[in-house]
């Protein structure tokens, strides 16, 4: 299985090795396809004859083509390419709305452990009473942090679990007689999850304006309520970084119209231990553990979203759920009653409790109160030190776990807040949320999270104000040629989109 | 609090040049009367050794795979991951890096993913796959959607060999609706699908080797499929059967979703797990989730992005084509590492060795009296019927060690037809001593 094109770029327009990541220690990583073949295995099984094979006629015909590396061919596979990715572990990630804190490797330790790791979604439930009685703990801890009646842990994400939460107001009403209830309200700065939750599940969205100091105008809810109202998909803290003040007015003025408060939760790790979202009047609000409980991102996911929800909608969580019985802990697992069905296979991302447990009991009540202020600390110490360069959009609040600028500093300069971000990855951050949340233009969101030391925070301002002089002073170079030092110059993302490259293809020969 | 990195001197000092008299002045916003600093009564924090004994208590009360004979499988399989691949996936730039949203510093985490693409691709015969969903049955629900979009049509017949959970995520999202027809299960053989279609119909949901083990004629359902203008939406539970059954792209399937676990990833009780979804070419701006892309750099130098984004809620929020907003990364990481480390020749040598002691498995249960194997086909997993209720039986095996598979009642517990019934499979890992232990026990609690 020789390859012509063994150990160089195949794709289109590639000028073999360039200067960007030609470097010694950083070589450019062909394709697996490109060093792999069909004979080669990094695996050693038996090779088995089957005398008769009960395959009914349909074994496969058309060959996999699928190709395979040597374990060393594989390990160095594997490694080069994960040096060409940032990471927590290797420098800030000040991504607003998208939270990267410290991953602890004892989370990955225990979700090894066999009895965690090595058990089957259906084996008898008599032989996982611990697996159950983590679901347990996990469901506590929860609960009394957001003082609410009952916790849905199965949700896959952050927007699946914003699915199921919406699925069980609709339950509600439905259920209620009042199921003509058809329109939901979003905030203006809400994450496109929610409006596109709220038209998956047939809703009509309806937007509520933001106030000029960013936050979510009780008015303007009052205004917009109506018998037709189902619900209204607030986040709190909002995506400006700004907790809403208004937020208990507003839910006693949804519950007033018949309506419920779904809370976006994304942002809890701002005030876990600190405020009770159940205090504020929530229904349902989804939390994301890899956010708020440090569960590994993984380069896009796993997450998990679990969501907490209020005695009106309690009865309406889906199966599967863990409840107290006579031979020890039991797992429900068909929908009777007001239950919604099931949302997912089986018992959910029973690998991101562990993990999120762990770092619950490491932390403590206490601990976890400490790291939601010094999240809070951290992005009002970056904003103190930056707002006399960066404008800030909303400055009558103190911010909370995220400092949100406008990118108006770059005016006339012919720097975009794009090429600013891209400068900035050549001085080893990776960039910060541009252009969200939509309400501001040039919108510059930075989450330092409660994880990063003030020498790093202090290197990070540092490097924010020479890049923010510079521009201004007119390099502009420095800003549309970046990044320089990346393992890739900039990409061509219209291109990607309009002739869609998907899959490698074996060059003709 | 080790992982918290200030000092109180430190804290003190930022205090300072935020201008903030202390930490309650940071959470002014929040309306008086919420901000407490109230005892949850949760536990303070614990040092290391205490939450490690903490955890491995709770672990020790679970009965895990290796520790005796296993045939659980219905919809999750327990295979060998090698070292290899565990020890990639937790180096820290595949772990603790996020969604890729800064391509020219994720180019790892971007060209796996569209080398898992393609491999996807291959493996189901399929012109292109997304970089994966949350699971498969979330990503069967999802197929569903698409088809409706591809069709405009609104009917969707799913088959009775659907996985019965898969069956019930589809309803769930599908809520209500009059369009979705749900046909009985048939755990002895074939149901007739295909009378169901007609003009009305988006498409058709079928599984193999299905929920009872059988395998399905795919290009019989395509053919009935595509003659009244539907879909057929594939379904594979164990990817490890496309090692030597035939592509489903090969026999005309549109979209193929499948559950991807079984390939690098633990078993962990049901998640996280990983949903393999492909179709046709001319489908993909209605293909849901993330999908990356071949691009090239200023330099000319080839590099990859997360493309076609415009279907997605953060571009399009209320008209986006699904709400999801990440996949599976780490886990289709594991996949693909695992699949390269195995490549054709092991990939195919790997289902053949499923396929083997599946065989075994079945040969010897067909000894044991009481009872009944009702497959002819199957891949790695079987139904048999017993001489007594198989919940209960199931349970005794269980305290005699063995986990023995799972009673159909306990997915199907409204149909009194399913009691007797146990699906069971067999992997790599399953070995002869394990078959004769559970054909023991079986002969005794059956006797």
């Amino acid at each position: 299985m020789s390859m012509n094109n063994q150990g160089r770029p195949t794709g289109t327009g590639t000028a073999g090795f360039a200067s960007t990541s030609g470097s010694a220690l950083l070589p450019n990583e062909p394709l697996l396809f490109e060093i792999g073949d069909t004979e080669h295995s990094g695996v050693d099984l038996p090779d088995v004859t089957i005398s008769t094979d009960r395959l009914g006629g349909f074994e496969r015909k058309t060959p996999l083509d699928l190709a395979g590396l040597t374990e060393p061919e594989a390990m160095r596979h594997y490694v080069r390419l994960s040096r060409l990715n940032h990471s927590i572990d290797s420098g800030m990630y000040p991504l607003g709305s998208c939270t990267m804190k410290h991953n602890p490797r004892l989370n990955e330790k225990m979700a090894r452990l066999p009895g965690f790791s090595d058990i089957h979604p259906l084996q008898p439930v008599s032989t996982v009473q611990g697996a159950l009685e983590l679901m347990e703990q996990l469901s506590h801890w929860l609960m009394t942090l957001t003082n609410t009646a009952a916790v849905a842990l199965t949700p896959k994400a952050g927007a699946h679990g914003e699915l199921l939460g919406m699925m069980a107001i609709k339950a509600a009403q439905e259920h209620a007689g009042q199921g003509h209830r058809k329109i939901v309200l979003v905030p203006e700065s809400a994450h496109g999850t929610n409006p596109a939750t709220a038209a998956f599940l047939g809703y009509t969205v309806k937007a509520v304006p933001a106030r000029e100091d960013g936050t979510v105008d009780v008015q303007a809810v009052k205004d917009a309520l109506s018998p037709e109202v189902a619900a209204i998909m607030l986040t709190n803290p909002n995506t400006c970084g700004l907790f809403e003040p208004q937020v208990i007015e507003i839910a006693a003025a949804v519950h007033e119209a018949g309506a419920f408060f779904y809370c976006d939760g994304a942002n809890f790790n701002a005030i876990m231990g600190v405020v009770r979202p159940g205090d504020l009047g929530i229904d349902a609000m989804h939390i994301n553990l890899h956010k708020t409980f440090s569960t590994p991102h993984g380069g896009g996911g796993p997450g998990a979203g679990p969501v907490v929800l209020s005695e009106a909608l309690a009865p309406f969580a889906p199966v599967p759920f863990v409840r107290k019985g006579q031979n020890g802990l039991e797992l429900v697992e068909h929908a009777t009653g007001k239950v919604l069905g099931r949302i997912t296979a089986f018992q959910g991302q029973m690998g991101m409790y562990v993990r999120a447990l762990t770092y619950m009991l490491s932390h403590g009540g206490d601990g976890l109160a400490q790291a939601a202020q010094d999240a809070v600390l951290n992005a009002n110490y970056i904003k103190a030190r930056l707002q006399h360069i960066f404008s800030v959009p909303f400055p009558d609040y103190p911010t909370m776990h995220e400092a949100l600028f406008d990118d108006s500093f770059l005016k006339d300069s012919g720097v975009t807040t794009l090429d600013f971000a891209k400068a900035l990855i050549d001085e080893g951050f990776h960039p910060m949320t541009m252009y969200f949340p939509l309400v501001v233009h040039g919108a510059m969101l930075i989450e330092p999270t409660e994880s990063e030391s003030k020498q790093t925070l202090d290197r990070f301002c540092d490097v924010m104000e020479e890049l923010a002089q510079d521009a201004k002073s007119g390099n502009k170079k420095r800003f549309t040629a970046a990044p320089m030092k990346a393992p890739r110059r900039r990409l061509d993302e219209t291109r990607a989109a309009r002739t869609p490259i998907l899959k490698w293809e074996r060059p003709a020969v | 609090m080790r992982y918290l990195p200030h000092s109180e001197a430190e804290r003190a000092e930022m205090l300072g040049v935020i201008g903030a008299a202390n930490f309650d002045a940071l959470f002014s916003a929040v309306p008086a009367g919420a901000l407490k600093s109230f005892d949850l009564g949760l536990p303070a924090h614990s040092p290391e050794f205490l939450v490690e004994a903490h955890m491995k208590a709770l672990a020790g009360k679970n009965r895990s795979g290796g520790d005796g004979p296993f045939f659980v499988g219905a919809g999750a399989y327990r295979h060998h991951v090698p070292a290899t691949v565990d020890h990639l996936i937790q180096r820290s730039e595949w772990l603790t890096a996020y969604t890729p949203y800064q391509p020219e510093i994720s180019q790892g985490t971007l060209q796996m993913l569209f080398e898992f693409q393609t491999q996807v691709a291959k493996l189901t015969g399929m012109d292109v796959a997304n970089a994966s969903l949350y699971d498969g049955s979330t990503g069967t629900a999802e197929a569903v959607l698409m088809a409706r979009r591809l069709t405009k049509r609104n009917k969707i017949v799913l088959s009775g060999g659907l996985h019965p959970h898969y069956r019930d995520v589809v309803k769930a999202y599908l809520k209500d609706d009059a369009d979705l027809e749900c046909l009985s299960a048939s755990p002895e053989g074939q149901g007739d699908i295909l009378d169901h279609i007609d003009e009305t119909t988006a498409a058709i949901v079928i599984q193999t080797p299905d929920f009872y083990g059988h395998l399905r004629n795919m290009k019989a359902a395509a053919d009935a499929a595509h003659a009244k203008g539907a879909l057929l939406i594939v379904v594979i539970t164990e990817v490890v059967s496309l090692g030597l059954l035939e592509a489903p792209g090969a026999l005309g399937a549109d979209i193929v979703v499948a559950e991807g676990q079984s390939i690098g990833n633990a078993l962990n009780f049901g998640g996280p797990y990983l949903g393999l979804l492909a179709t046709r070419k001319e489908f993909i701006r209605q293909m849901p989730g993330r999908i990356c892309g071949e691009t090239v750099d200023a330099e000319g130098q080839r590099g990859f992005v997360l493309t076609l984004s415009t279907r997605e809620q953060h571009i399009r929020r209320e008209k986006a084509t699904s709400n999801i907003c990440t996949n599976s990364g780490l886990c289709a990481l594991a996949f693909s590492i695992h699949m390269a480390l195995l490549g054709e020749a092991g990939f195919t040598r790997l289902a053949r060795l499923n396929h083997a002691q599946a065989c075994k498995l079945a040969d010897a249960l067909a000894t044991v009296s009481g009872v009944e194997v009702l497959n002819t086909s199957f891949f790695n997993e079987m139904t048999i019927r017993t001489s007594q209720p198989a919940a209960s039986l199931i349970e005794r095996l269980a305290k005699r060690g063995i986990l023995a598979g799972v009673p159909v009642s306990r997915l199907e517990p409204s149909d009194p037809s399913v009691n007797n019934l146990i699906v069971l499979a067999a992997t790599e890992l399953t070995t002869d001593s394990d078959i004769s232990a559970l054909v023991v026990a079986l002969s005794e609690e059956l006797a």
